[in-house]
Parts: C-alpha cells; sequence; structure tokens
C-alpha cells in the first residue's frame, strides 16, 4: 500500500538507531539553572522576580502583556541569584534569571489539576494552558494558547498531532510515543472537547513501526474520532504544510495558516505536555531532548529541567569521542549551530547534535550545473536555483516573484544540491530582508 | 577547544554526490559505448578521445587561469564534452581537427557564456556542428582501410536496399561516429546513469518513442525499430540531451523538450539534406529550453496559478 506523502522532497540518511532504543531517562541538573527571557516565537518576557527571591517549580519568572506570548516558569525550586545577560542557543547574550537549585525540585502548591477537567468548558483549557508556559515544541515555539484560539469563523475540522519526527537523529518524540502514549491521546481528547466538530489524526512517519502500534492500540477505545495515519518516509514529511497536505489532502497559499483550512497542528510532546497541564497541574518544566551524533560518546535521550546547562549532557553522555565541528540545537537539517555548549536547555531546544568533521558539510559553493535537483526536492515546487540567482543580486523583486517567500526552510534543496549551492541560507536571508523592509514601510 | 566550532547556517549535511561525482559516472556510462567503438572502429578511435578530452581539460584550464577564475576543471565536466565530442566524430578525422573543435566547444560555446551552467546550448554538439560547416568532407568520411563504412541512415538516403542487418546495428557492427556505433553500450551506459540516478527516463525515452513512432507514421523504409538504433538517436538521447545545462529544469519541461528534439530528429532526416538529425535538433531545442522553463515551472504549494 502506498503511505500517504507530499510532492517533492528528499531522503536524508536516517541516523536514529543511535538512540531509537534508549529509553528517556531522567536527568537532574548539577549547576545553576538559566532561563532566557525569550523563549518563544512572539513577545519576549519581562522578569517579574528580583534577585534573591525564593522560587518554587512552576512559579513565574517572566510574562508579558503581550497577546503572542507564554510565560516562562523556573522548572526547580531555589533562589533567584542573577538577573543578567547570558549566551544561548541564538548565539547572542539574551536577558536571563539564573535560578539557584535548592535540589528539592518543589511545586508551586497553586498547581493542581483543572478540577472535573472533563467536563468544564473547553475554553478554561486555552488559559490553563497559556498559563503553564506551553508552546509549540517541533521548534518553532509558537505559544500554544494562541494557536488554540482560531477566528471563530474558522470551522476546525481536524486537529493533527504531528509526531513525525523527519528530522535525522531525532528520536525523542518516537521514544516519547512508545513510553507515554495515553497522555498523547490524553491531551488529543482534550483538544478534540475544545473543537467538537474537528477529527483528531495522529500522524507518525512510517519508521516507527512500534510507535505506530503502541499509539494504534492506545487510541482504539476513541476510534470514533481519533485514527493514527501513518506516513511515507520522506523529508519534510514532519513540516506543518506537508503533513496538512498528506493527511488531508489540502493547500492553502503563503498567506493563510492551517486554521484556514480547517487544521489545527500540534507537535507530540506539546499534546503530552497540554495533558500534563490540563489533567495532572503540571507546567512546562522539562524538556525531553535527543543527545546525539557521531562525536558524542554515548547518545541518549533525556528529560531534564529547563534551564539545564547543554554541556552537564554532554557529559552525562559521556563527553566527545570525537571533536566536533559543528554542534547543533536541533537536527542537521534545520537545526541552528552553537556557538558553545554554555547555553541553556530552553523551550526550542528539539535535540543537541554534535556533528564530526565527516557527517557535517562544509564544502565550497561550486556553480550551479542545472541539475534540476533542487526542483525536484523542494516540497513547496519552487525554482532554488532561480530564486538563489536573484538572492545573490539582491533582486529581491525578482526573488518574491519567484515565491521566495514561500519557502519553508526546510534545507531539502541544499542537501540535495551537488554543487552545494547554499540556497537555503541565501533565502533565509532573503526573506529576512524583505520582511524587514515590509516592516520599514508599514512604519513609515 | 569550543571556540573553534563552525557556525553556519542550515542544512548541516549533504546528500554524497557533488558535481564531480556526477560528471565521474557520466565517464563511466559514456564507456562501454567508447570501449565499443574502439572495438568495431580501431585503435584510432582511442586516439581521437584522447585528443579531445585532453584539448578539452586544457582549454578550461588554461582559459580560467588567464581569467583569473576559480578552475572548476577538476570538476570533469570538461572532460565530459571532450569525449562527447569525440564519439560525435568520425575516427578518421585528422587530430588537428579534433583539437579545434574541442577548444571551440570549450572556450566559445562554455566559457564565452560563463561557464559551466551556464552555457545556452551543448558545447559538444556545438562543437561538432561548427565542424561539419568547416569540414564537411572530413566530418563525413567513414572509410577505414579502404572499406568503406557508409552509415546505414546515409544509405537510407541515398535510396540503398542494401542496409546492415539490425542485429548489427544494435550491437555497433556499422560505420558512423565514434560514440554512437553500438546503441547495446549506450543503453548499458543509460542503466548506469538512472541507477546512480543522474538522468531520469523521460528525455532519453521520451525522445526514443518519438522518433520511433513518427518513423512508424512517415513511413520510413527502415522502419521505426530500425531507425532509432541507427545514427546518433541513442548517444543523442542518453547523453546529449539530457545535459543538464542545456535541458529543462522541471519533468513537464523535458517532456515537451524531449518531444521537440523526437519531432525534428524525424523531419530532418526524412525531409532535410542531411542524413542525420539528431544534433541540429538538440542544438535548436537547447535554444528553446529559457522559454520552456519559463512555461512549465512546477506548481507553487498552495498557490493558484497567477499567469494561465
Ligand atoms: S541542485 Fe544545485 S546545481 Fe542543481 S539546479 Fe539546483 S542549484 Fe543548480
Ligand atoms: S529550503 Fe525552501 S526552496 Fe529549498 S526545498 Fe525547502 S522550501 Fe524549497
Amino acid at each position: 500500500m502506498k503511505l500517504p506523502t507530499f510532492w517533492g522532497g528528499t531522503h536524508p540518511p536516517q541516523k536514529k538507531e543511535f538512540t531509537a532504543d534508549k529509553k528517556i531517562e531522567q536527568y537532574l541538573p548539577l549547576g545553576d539553572l538559566v532561563f532566557p527571557m525569550a523563549q518563544n516565537l512572539g513577545a519576549p518576557c519581562k522578569p517579574v522576580v528580583k534577585k534573591g527571591d525564593a522560587v518554587l517549580a512552576g512559579q513565574k519568572l517572566g510574562d508579558t502583556e503581550a497577546f503572542v506570548s507564554a510565560p516562562v516558569l523556573s522548572s526547580v525550586s531555589g533562589t533567584v541569584k542573577e538577573i543578567g545577560l547570558k549566551l544561548t542557543s541564538s548565539g547572542i547574550l539574551e536577558e536571563s534569571v539564573v535560578v539557584e537549585n535548592d535540589g528539592r525540585y518543589e511545586l508551586d502548591p497553586s498547581w493542581q489539576p483543572l478540577p472535573d477537567y472533563e467536563q468544564i468548558d473547553p475554553k478554561e483549557y486555552v488559559k490553563r494552558i497559556r498559563d503553564a508556559g506551553i508552546v509549540g515544541f517541533g521548534g518553532a515555539t509558537f505559544p500554544t494558547a494562541v494557536k488554540l484560539s482560531p477566528p471563530p469563523d474558522k470551522a476546525i475540522k481536524w486537529v493533527l498531532v504531528n509526531a513525525v519526527e523527519c528530522e535525522p537523529y531525532l528520536t525523542c518524540d518516537d521514544r516519547l510515543m512508545r513510553e507515554d502514549p495515553e497522555k498523547i491521546v490524553g491531551g488529543l481528547r482534550l483538544m478534540l472537547r475544545l473543537f467538537p466538530d474537528a477529527k483528531g489524526v495522529i500522524a507518525i512517519e512510517n519508521n516507527k513501526p512500534e510507535a505506530i502500534e503502541i499509539m494504534q492500540k492506545t487510541a482504539a477505545p476513541y476510534a470514533d474520532r481519533i485514527s493514527v495515519q501513518p506516513l511515507a518516509v520522506k523529508y519534510p514529511q514532519g513540516a506543518e504544510k506537508m503533513v496538512i497536505e498528506a493527511v488531508t489532502k489540502q493547500e492553502y497559499p503563503v498567506t493563510a495558516l492551517p486554521a484556514d483550512v480547517g487544521c489545527i497542528v500540534l507537535n507530540t510532546r506539546t499534546t503530552h505536555q497540554i495533558w500534563q497541564a490540563i489533567a495532572e497541574g503540571k507546567p512546562v518544566l522539562t524538556r525531553i531532548i535527543t543527545v546525539t551524533g557521531e562525536a558524542v560518546a554515548e547518545p541518549k535521550n533525556l528529560e531534564m529541567p529547563l534551564g539545564t546547562s547543554v554541556r552537564e549532557l554532554v557529559d552525562f553522555c559521556g563527553g566527545f569521542k570525537e571533536q566536533p565541528v559543528k554542534i547543533l540545537s536541533g537536527g542537521p537539517m534545520m537545526g541552528v549551530t552553537i556557538k558553545s555548549i554554555d547555553i541553556p536547555v530552553v523551550k526550542s531546544t528539539s535535540g543537541i547534535l554534535a556533528l564530526t568533521a565527516k557527517t557535517a558539510c562544509m564544502a565550497a559553493e561550486t556553480p550551479c550545473i542545472r541539475c534540476g535537483r533542487c526542483v525536484e526536492a523542494c516540497p513547496v515546487g519552487l525554482q532554488p536555483q532561480l530564486m538563489n540567482a536573484f538572492a545573490l543580486l539582491r533582486d529581491y523583486a525578482a526573488f518574491e516573484e519567484n515565491f521566495g517567500m514561500n519557502c519553508i526552510e526546510c534545507g531539502s534543496c541544499s542537501y540535495v544540491c551537488p554543487a552545494h549551492r547554499f540556497l537555503t541560507p541565501s533565502f533565509r536571508d532573503g526573506k529576512q530582508t524583505i520582511m524587514a523592509m515590509r516592516r520599514k514601510a508599514a512604519t513609515k | 577547544m569550543e571556540r573553534l566550532l563552525a557556525v553556519s547556517s542550515s542544512p548541516h549535511i549533504h546528500a554524497a554526490q557533488d558535481t564531480r561525482a556526477v560528471m565521474g559516472w557520466v565517464l563511466i556510462a559514456l564507456a562501454p559505448a567508447g570501449a565499443a567503438g574502439v572495438y568495431f572502429l580501431g585503435l584510432r578511435a582511442l586516439a581521437v578521445m584522447a585528443v579531445c578530452v585532453v584539448f578539452s581539460v586544457l582549454a578550461e584550464y588554461v582559459w580560467q587561469k588567464g581569467m583569473k577564475q576559480q578552475s572548476t576543471s577538476g570538476d570533469l565536466s570538461a572532460a565530459v564534452t571532450g569525449l562527447l565530442l569525440a564519439y560525435n566524430l568520425p575516427p578518421t578525422i585528422p587530430f588537428w581537427m579534433a583539437a579545434v573543435g574541442s577548444l571551440f566547444a570549450i572556450i566559445v560555446v562554455k566559457q564565452f557564456f560563463g561557464g559551466i551552467g551556464f552555457n545556452i546550448v551543448n558545447p559538444a554538439l556545438a562543437g561538432r556542428a561548427m565542424m561539419l560547416t568547416s569540414w564537411p568532407v572530413a566530418m563525413t568520411t567513414w572509410t577505414i582501410d579502404g572499406v568503406s563504412g557508409a552509415t546505414p541512415l546515409a544509405l537510407i538516403k541515398g535510396g540503398s536496399a542494401e542496409l546492415p542487418a539490425l542485429c548489427d546495428v544494435f550491437i555497433g557492427n556499422i560505420g558512423g561516429c565514434i560514440g554512437e556505433t553500438s546503441a547495446i553500450a549506450l543503453l548499458i551506459g543509460f542503466a548506469i546513469l538512472l541507477a546512480k540516478k543522474i538522468v531520469s527516463w523521460h528525455i532519453p525515452v521520451v525522445y526514443v518513442a518519438t522518433v520511433a513512432a513518427l518513423s512508424a507514421v512517415l513511413g520510413r523504409p527502415a522502419g521505426p525499430v530500425y531507425e532509432i538504433f541507427c545514427g546518433g538517436l541513442m548517444l543523442g538521447a542518453i547523453f546529449m540531451a539530457t545535459d543538464y545545462t542545456t535541458s529543462p529544469m522541471t519533468r513537464k519541461g523535458q517532456v515537451l523538450f524531449a518531444l521537440g528534439c523526437g519531432l525534428l530528429t524525424t523531419l530532418i532526416r526524412t525531409f532535410g539534406g542531411y542524413p542525420e538529425g539528431v544534433s541540429y535538433s538538440i542544438l535548436i531545442m537547447n535554444l528553446t529550453v529559457p522559454l520552456i522553463d519559463k512555461l512549465l515551472r512546477p506548481r507553487v504549494f498552495g498557490e493558484v496559478k497567477k499567469h494561465g
């Protein structure tokens, strides 16, 4: 049987075998915890604590009035040691709250399950989801409460759990499904109360047979509304547009959102965390990530409090057995390089990947040979070789005319290009420049 | 030590096949046809290949040095051009002509237009066309060791009744250019290109099928099967029309391009002054590629067509 998928795409090596069979281990931090105030897409938070304050786990360290935002909570109990600039995965110094851990992990007692959560008005879920600091854990960190508040005229017909995990190397979502499936299904059930006309679909790439089986079993009692959909193994199957295309056979223009085609797409861990926040009274305290790559001595799947230093995690995984040339936050196709491992785990950290000189591509650019591979690979149907030429010429009008703004920065074109053109980076730059020009034009 | 970490923009991994590997596989895929050429036409064919490859690579190297450009001759594309040119020459061609043809292909057709990826017509074919115009006799003399090796297509054009047997045409035991003599060797090369995903099937299959269909419709005397195995069609369809730089980017465009090539080839074979029409057909279709690329772009996700 041919599994549903999308047009285009490519097949990078999976490299999931390093950690696919490793259970998620709990890691307790040794040092201080660092909480950058900018951890979600949208507005950053402002600190709401002072140096010397005692804090409990789940207590707010930062918040903002802005709509597109999510509060930053302390992941441990202890004392606020410092508020200042700290290096983060973005490579710059960002305002952060540093908490000294008292090692007791005492949860703020105001965190309780929502009473009668199976009966109450599901609108209450949205407030709880915001208070719990939940964002999209797929990497984009869009505040989930905002996503769950589509304009009332949008009829939501699908709630999709994006459990595709198409980035090579990463296995934390796979593990979470195999180890804690009830809460993922639970979170989805709650979301189906919020969207009473929607079907729930858990979309999983077909390279995770155990996860598919266990999710099918777990979702079986709710078969009237929830189904598990295996998808063909192809990168970037996990991109939001591609999951929607594969499951619902719908497309939407660059100006539209998933809600415009009746879809809400939630990441696996996000759905899991929704259940924890509502049914268990547990806000976003931890992150589950894969620490892996050829350079890491013992790759692992780990759950650790947010704010834990990446260096501690690397040490816990036996350190580096080979000199890494690049260390990434995230996977190899879309992850960002980090300058140093002395940075904290934040909401956007989906993995720590240390690549050796052998695996990380450092080749120089050569001229485009018009082989057409980038066109074949682009899931959005763009012409990367043309866009690249226009981006380099700074001809932004032509870049836009050739749908440059539709690029989802998936990296497929760069991955396949035999000339090693820096295609995706040039599109990222082009898009940013155009966005900046638009903002400037808007404020004039 | 972490200060040495490289900072760069994603993606961070890369498919193994780079330009050099692509061209390397093309050379390997060309090898069976070259071997057949040497076997059936003699060692002189090998010498012609050597002359073309050496002069092509040297021309590119010296030009780029002179122009102070970054050298791309390591990518093997000049070697591919040289070898393809040799495959389009008769084994009897004087060496100096082969050398001049190579220089023309690389410097005038490829480098004048900006080098790899920027030329608008296939350098090897343009080189051959130039040679055919300049030295028509030398380019159509197939006599080896006193034995006339008139090509089957020339025989058809001349209305001759005695054509070589189909199996000889298929295996390569016929007169002709170095690389086009053995259809089977070229098909082995095609299999290699397909297996290594260097080219897709679209251009070669559509091109050859179009010629077969039209030959049948136009009632060409030797019949469609004979038509597709003789002359430069296999060589052209598999190795020339599929040249990345001078063929369309999308599959749809490639199909249209191949249809055009097939149509022109049959028309030239039937109505033209030359017995063979593959080179000119491909050269003409090369010129339509920018237009085809503009017309048949991929469909953009979720966007309604702007221009019809
Ligand atoms: S994949 Fe690279 S070489 Fe091929 S057409 Fe695209 S940009 Fe050019
Ligand atoms: S990075 Fe952009 S242009 Fe390249 S394949 Fe992905 S969507 Fe297409």
